[in-house]
């Protein structure tokens, strides 16, 4: 693309930190995003280490139960507020403007102030660690009454929930103009590749969604602080309607953090499948049925506060048939592998451990909607392994996927391999020894968030924290080779960069990308990403 | 630390080698409990039990279909194999029918769960009813129209274990997290009616035994209820985040035949009207419960 080449000299970055505060680039912007989401699952993953520490032997050895509950509640917040939301907007910001022949985000000032809302928000939040009263420890499901008891934490909680909310939807906002407005001329919604599609309908959710947690947690400040009694029982409030408000945004927050990653797979299985997507169109309308699906589904987060049976019946069929969407993803995967000329490079590698182990959370997930076992499973580490397995091998290692995938055409050199392929593998394995032997503890009655367990929980719990510490250190493998590659101490990657890759960014543009990538836009009426009949 | 970690591992290792030999899941929780939801004791419990095996059945067979074509396709389909592409893209045919295949699969798990569900929520005919109040670390028990009444909470020993760095060695406590001072004791055979409700936070009352966990919620009175077969003691925890011990107020339930609970139930009525001090029914119980 010669115009791009023309460019990019007189366009370039000014150097040193002012380029990063005030950047409106929506490369910038990406890289910011996913170096800060690496920084929030570094902090989460600590956090995390000193519950797996702790539940290492049965005992109390090294925290307060109150300090641990600190940990469970701020690790959540951390990993999904700070960790899997940002590192996909930063994906949004990175790949749908290349993806589309657009010449950046369409809005890209707010898109520079919803990145930096972020460390602002996230300071905040980890500074409740040294307050009076501690961190928050009432869960990340934030339930009053406990929340109550929230100390001087409270009003920086909640506030820095409103900071994450409004990143939310600027980033949401963006992907959705720039979605409809930028494409390039001949670029129809029917030929975007899947990561758009997924994305146009998580900014959906995301505006839905935010708002409604915005509000909650406003009653939540406007009850501890300015005397109302939304929530308590004692002034003719309400405590289980705060679960409903929180799970109205909660469970659509879940497939907020899963649509994304089912649009990495659904482009990077096809490249190294070297075959077509199989089912476009009904990717495309199970994603919109999921998310329907994913507004009348709340209460099968609380089975147990008592709900009239025909409410439970309708929460129990409702959940049961988001299945019916979410397997066809599955099936569609599997047929596009299916007689396709495969290798196996690490994205490939991270999208095929996605397909299973994500089915696998899948299934546990259709166990959990059946309401009577529910009762069961509800509150116990049978619910914490579905919730793990659905987010780190699945939200995460997607997130692998995505980075190994187009980090060469980022940075123009490609990553090693044999380290790749390495840090896969270990993942693997440690994940397995870190979630599985978790739903063996839930089937057995070990609940969640416990400091302390009894004895018959012992072995399990200390195969799951053996896993969780290899885990950990597995991902300095990914780190060396991240930071080596950006270096570029590599090969140089080729513009294509996969034998089988389609797309705007791999058969039109060089790689590295150029500062601007387009400024005239490319014409795509002739273009055919995939059959669309 | 690492003689604690050694014989840790060694066990970990022997019930690994139970669960493999036993190869499936289902097989090994009759020899280790652990690993699997207890059949436990009442009907409600063993259905419950039996969706559980029969949703797990079916997650089972569908894993093996998707995830058998899968593995077929990346040792069949690889490029080093020489494989060439196909150029198939879409099939409404086949669409259809795996979009109604699962659904149909679904109807059959539904519809069973959906029985066993109003069969839970029926609290009618219930022959007597207790009052379960959660607090911030405890329970009370209320026997209605009987006068009776106890809070319960985690017994001394395992109390005093559980401090940071208490130097015990936790095998040498009985049940260590799982024991109270006053259990609750019930007699079987009966259909016994749960109100709960919480005197501060929200708590949840769990028995896997009884496949009961109710929410229990202040300004909020739930009903549930159990009928057991079997005498017995039978041990659970609270199941919803209370706030610094949440891990530390566990359920114990003592299940007497009939004419013994009413023996129980005569001397904890003497006790109280006798002496009129908590303290000591506190005292009979765990003689009784002993
Ligand atoms: C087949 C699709 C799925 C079904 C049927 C399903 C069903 C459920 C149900 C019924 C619960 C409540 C369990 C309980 O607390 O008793 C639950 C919890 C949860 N699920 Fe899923 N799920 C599915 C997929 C997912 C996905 C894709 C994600 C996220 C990527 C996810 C994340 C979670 C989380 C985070 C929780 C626990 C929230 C909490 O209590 O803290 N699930 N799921
Ligand atoms: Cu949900
Ligand atoms: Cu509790």
């Amino acid at each position: 693309m010669s115009h791009a080449e023309a460019h990019d000299h007189h366009h370039g970055p000014e150097p040193g930190f002012m380029r990063w505060l005030k950047t409106t680039n929506h490369k910038d912007l990406g890289a910011l995003y996913l170096m800060f989401s690496l920084a929030m699952f570094i902090v989460g993953g600590l956090m995390s280490l000193v519950i797996r520490a702790e539940l290492f032997t049965p005992g109390m050895q090294f925290v307060d139960p109150q300090f641990f509950n600190s940990m469970t509640t701020m690790h959540a917040l951390f990993m999904i507020f700070g960790g899997v939301m940002p590192a996909f907007t930063g994906l949004s910001n990175y790949l749908i403007p290349i993806q589309l022949g657009a010449p950046d985000m369409a809005l890209p000032r707010i898109n520079n102030m919803g990145f930096w809302i972020l460390p602002i928000a996230f300071g905040m939040l980890l500074s409740t660690l040294f307050m009076d009263g501690g961190a928050p420890a009432g869960g990340w499901t934030l339930y009053p009454p406990l929340s109550m008891q929230t100390g001087d934490a409270m009003p920086f909680l909640v506030f820095s929930i409103h900071l994450m909310g409004i990143s939310s939807i600027t980033g949401a906002i963006n992907v959705i103009v720039t979605i409809l407005n930028l494409r390039a001329p001949g670029m129809d919604l029917m030929k975007m590749p899947l990561f758009c599609w997924t994305w146009l309908i998580t900014a959906f959710l995301l505006i839905a969604v935010m708002p409604v947690l915005a509000g909650a947690v406003t009653m939540l400040l406007t009850d501890k602080y300015f005397g109302t009694t939304f929530f308590a029982a004692a002034g003719g409030g309400d405590p289980v309607m705060f679960q409903h408000i929180f799970w109205f945004f909660g469970h659509p927050e879940v497939y907020i953090m899963i649509l994304p990653a089912f649009g990495v797979v659904s482009q990077i299985i096809p490249t190294f499948a070297r075959k077509t997507l199989f089912g476009y169109s009904s990717m495309v309308y199970a994603t919109a049925a999921i998310a329907f699906l994913s507004f009348i589904v709340w209460a099968h987060h609380m089975f147990t506060v008592g709900m009239p049976v025909a409410a439970e019946l309708f929460f129990m069929f409702a959940t049961m048939l988001i299945s019916v969407p979410t397997g066809v993803k599955v099936f569609n995967w599997v047929a596009t592998m299916w007689r396709g000329s495969m290798t196996f490079e690490t994205p490939m590698l991270f999208s095929l451990g996605f397909v299973i182990l994500f089915t696998i959370g899948g299934f546990s997930g259709l166990m959990l909607a059946m309401t009577p076992v529910d009762f069961q499973y509800h509150d116990s580490y049978f619910v914490v392994a579905h919730f793990h397995y659905v987010l780190v091998p699945g939200a995460v290692f997607s997130l692998f996927a995505a980075v190994y995938y187009w980090l060469p055409k980022w940075t123009g050199t490609m990553y090693n391999e044999k380290l790749g392929k390495l840090h896969f593998w270990l993942s693997t394995i440690f994940i397995n020894v870190l979630f599985f032997p978790q739903h063996f503890l839930g089937l057995a009655g070990m609940p969640r968030r416990i400091p302390d367990y009894s004895l018959q929980f012992a072995e399990f719990n200390f195969m799951s924290s053996v896993g969780a510490f290899a885990f950990f250190i597995t991902q300095f493998i990914f780190l060396y080779n991240l930071i080596t590659t950006c270096r570029g101490k590599w090969e140089k990657a080729t513009d294509q960069v996969w034998e089988g890759a389609k797309g705007v960014e791999w058969e039109m543009l060089p790689s590295p990308l150029p500062y601007h990538t387009f400024e005239q836009q490319p014409d795509l009426s002739d273009y055919e990403p995939h059959p669309t009949h | 630390m690492s003689s604690a970690f050694m014989s840790r591992a060694g066990a970990l290792m022997s019930k690994l080698a139970i669960a493999a030999s036993l190869g499936m899941v289902s097989q090994a929780a009759t020899a280790e409990y652990a690993l699997n939801m207890p059949v436990g004791v009442t009907e409600i419990s063993r259905e419950v039990y039996d969706l559980h095996m029969l949703v797990f059945y079916v997650c089972c067979v569908i894993g093996a279909v998707v995830f058998g074509a899968m593995i077929y396709s990346i040792i069949a389909h690889r490029k080093s194999k020489g494989a060439k592409a196909a150029n198939f893209h879409h099939s409404t045919v086949v669409e259809i029918v795996w979009t109604a295949i699962p659904f149909v699969i679904l109807m059959a798990l539904a519809l069973p769960a959906a029985k066993t569900l109003v069969k839970m929520e029926n609290t009618r005919g219930a022959e007597m009813s207790i009052k379960v109040t959660g607090y911030q670390w405890k329970w009370q028990y209320e026997y209605i129209d009987e006068d009776v009444s106890f809070y319960s909470t985690l017994s001394q020993d395992s109390n005093f274990a559980r401090q940071k760095n208490s130097g015990v060695d936790l095998e040498s406590v009985d049940n260590y997290l799982l024991d109270v001072d006053n259990p609750l004791v019930v007699p079987t055979d009966t259909k016994i009616r749960l109100l709960l409700t919480a005197a501060d936070v929200i708590h949840a009352w769990w028995v896997p035994d009884f496949a009961v966990k109710k929410d229990a919620i202040p300004g909020y009175i739930n009903e549930t209820w159990m009928q057991i077969d079997e005498p017995g003691t039978y041990r659970g925890q609270c199941a919803e985040l209370c706030g610094r011990d949440h891990g530390f107020m566990p359920v114990v339930v003592i299940a007497k035949t009939p004419e013994e609970y009413q023996a129980w139930l005569a001397a904890q009525k003497g006790a109280e009207s006798a002496l009129n001090g908590a303290a000591i029914a506190t005292e009979q119980n765990v003689a009784l419960a002993q």
